[in-house]
């Protein structure tokens, strides 16, 4: 049987894996998918703490789970808006080339 | 030893996705990774919450990045390293977070606790919980999701002066 530490410990590791992808990747996509990731593992953790919590019957863990999809949902769709209409401007994803502000 | 064939999947997953060069192949590692997770949830009792991670996140979200890939391809990027020059000092952060998170998790009280059974939850107790103590919340996401659809279609349109 899976345990509480188990589950916390997946959802370290991939938030950590996440967190290389966004620091690290040059492509916005996979920046992009990186952070989709290290929201995935905070969803991991509201299910594994609302399993082995008390009070399961309340359901505050799993809803809270089904709004944190929702808002992801609305996070992915506006970020790749976003990247679209920077590869319409300067016709590129890279985020080392995006620095027109940079001061 | 199932959750560890599910666990082992998703970590693979999401570490290829984030290391294959192809965008194409990344998203596909990606999709892996999802799915595993929506195992994990279902193993762990939460079936409503499994079934939506992989509607949403395997069905659409996945599809929504696979177009974006396919939007921006980038032909000239491909000789070029994958992992930005100018970032590779953030590996001493990622490696301190996951060792305090691990750390903190091996130490932690909490994680010798007994486990408790498994608790019964049917979709109609989601449903009534939905649609009466977190009715406003619900509410607010509807919007919410409008909101940032009608956004990103605006982001995203054409622009008409600039493009004549």
């Amino acid at each position: 049987m899976t345990s509480l530490s188990s589950c916390l410990l997946l959802s370290a590791l991939l938030f950590a894996i996440g967190l290389a992808g966004a620091l690290m990747r040059r492509n916005a996509i996979l920046v992009l998918i990186g952070i989709e990731l290290m929201l995935n593992a905070a969803n991991l953790n509201f299910i594994a703490f609302w399993r082995y919590g008390p009070n399961p019957e309340a359901l505050t863990g799993m809803m809270f789970v089904i709004f944190s999809i929702g808002v992801a949902a609305a996070e992915a769709a506006v970020g790749l808006a976003l990247i679209i209409s920077l590869y319409r401007h300067i016709k590129t994803t890279n985020i080392d080339e995006v620095n027109s502000m940079r001061g | 030893m199932l959750f560890m064939i599910f666990a082992i999947l998703t970590v693979a997953g999401a570490v290829a996705a984030l290391s294959l060069r192809n965008l194409v192949h990344s998203v596909l590692a990606l999709t892996l990774a999802f799915a595993g997770l929506a195992a994990v949830y279902l193993q762990l009792g939460a079936q409503f919450i499994g079934l939506a991670q992989i509607l949403v996140y395997v069905g659409a979200v996945a599809i929504l990045i696979v177009f974006a890939v396919l939007l921006t391809r980038d032909t000239r990027a491909t000789s070029q390293s994958i992992i930005s020059s100018s970032r590779i000092g953030s590996w001493p952060v990622v490696l301190a977070v996951f060792g305090i998170l691990a750390w903190a998790i091996r130490h932690s009280a909490r994680s010798q606790w007994a486990i408790p059974p498994q608790p019964e939850t049917s979709i109609q107790q989601i449903g009534n919980a939905m649609m009466l103590r977190f009715a406003l919340p619900l509410e607010i996401i509807g919007l919410l999701l409008t909101v940032a659809l009608i956004g990103a279609v605006t982001i995203a349109m054409r622009e008409q002066e600039e493009t004549r």
